[in-house]
């Protein structure tokens, strides 16, 4: 199964509709619980991420018997330091971020904490894509 | 040992926003922030979310992290899209006057564990 969706930069307001969507259906496939809250927490952090620092972006999610793939794609500013903006703490984002709630250098590794694996792949200047691996285990 | 979130909306003379949905859901920790980053590393059982953020993203951070009790600090405007975001992922959401340190101590005196 493959869920779509789309985020436009800057839309607080929508951001976190395609986890919830997502959550809603891997209840209805009852997918357990724990493996539930990681693959929405993930994919919420880059919803956040996309609507802080992209301009828009496409979210993919396939959902397998044994895994859940989610494929997150952005135009934007990229990011030039992969490597520091996995650090926890370091954060590139602006007021108004920051008074969503986010914005505090933890974004990235969440997501890392709550994938079993995540690749990231950013050109500066034109966008990142992030893929994010949960499987199920027996 | 816990308590229920109507009892607890009660002793913080806290609105309850979302009438519709079961007050007698029993509470027994407690996790206050403002950064929603935070909340979202947790993982939660029978835990009420203190927050002064009130947007919808506070909404959206429980919803993915299991939280069912929302309970916003200082009066702070509470949007009715807010309130329809709770009511849809049934979370009960309280709107207090007491502040994040208030409302914290209250709960701790009662009994309400912290999460860490």
């Amino acid at each position: 199964m493959v869920m779509q969706f789309h985020i436009e930069g800057g839309d607080f307001v929508s951001a976190g509709k395609a986890s919830s969507s997502v959550k809603r259906v891997l209840k209805q496939l009852n997918v357990p619980p724990k493996l539930i809250k990681r693959v929405v927490i993930a994919l919420y952090e880059t919803e956040v991420n996309v609507a802080a620092h992209a301009d828009q972006g496409d979210i993919e999610v396939l959902i397998e018997s044994d895994k859940i793939t989610m494929v997150i794609e952005d135009k934007g500013p990229g990011i030039r330091d992969i490597d520091k903006a996995m650090e926890e703490g370091y954060s590139t984002a602006s007021k108004t971020v920051r008074e969503m709630g986010f914005g505090a250098g933890m974004g990235l590794p969440n997501i890392r904490r709550n994938s079993d694996e995540m690749h990231i792949e950013s050109v500066p200047g034109k966008g990142t894509e992030v893929r994010i691996i949960n499987t199920l285990k027996s | 040992m816990g308590m229920q979130i109507g009892n607890i909306a009660e002793i913080l003379e806290a609105k309850v926003l979302t009438p519709e949905l079961d007050t007698s859901r029993e509470v027994v920790h407690a996790f206050s922030s403002d950064l929603m980053s935070d909340v979202l590393t947790g993982d939660y059982h029978k835990t009420v979310l203190v927050t002064g953020l009130s947007n919808l993203q506070a909404i959206r951070t429980a919803e993915m992290s299991d939280i069912s009790e929302v309970i916003v600090a200082r009066n702070k405007e509470v949007s009715k899209e807010m309130i329809e975001l709770a009511l849809e992922n049934d979370i009960v959401l309280l709107s207090s006057r007491y502040s994040l340190y208030r409302i914290s101590g209250i709960l701790f005196r009662e009994g309400i564990k912290p999460v860490y």
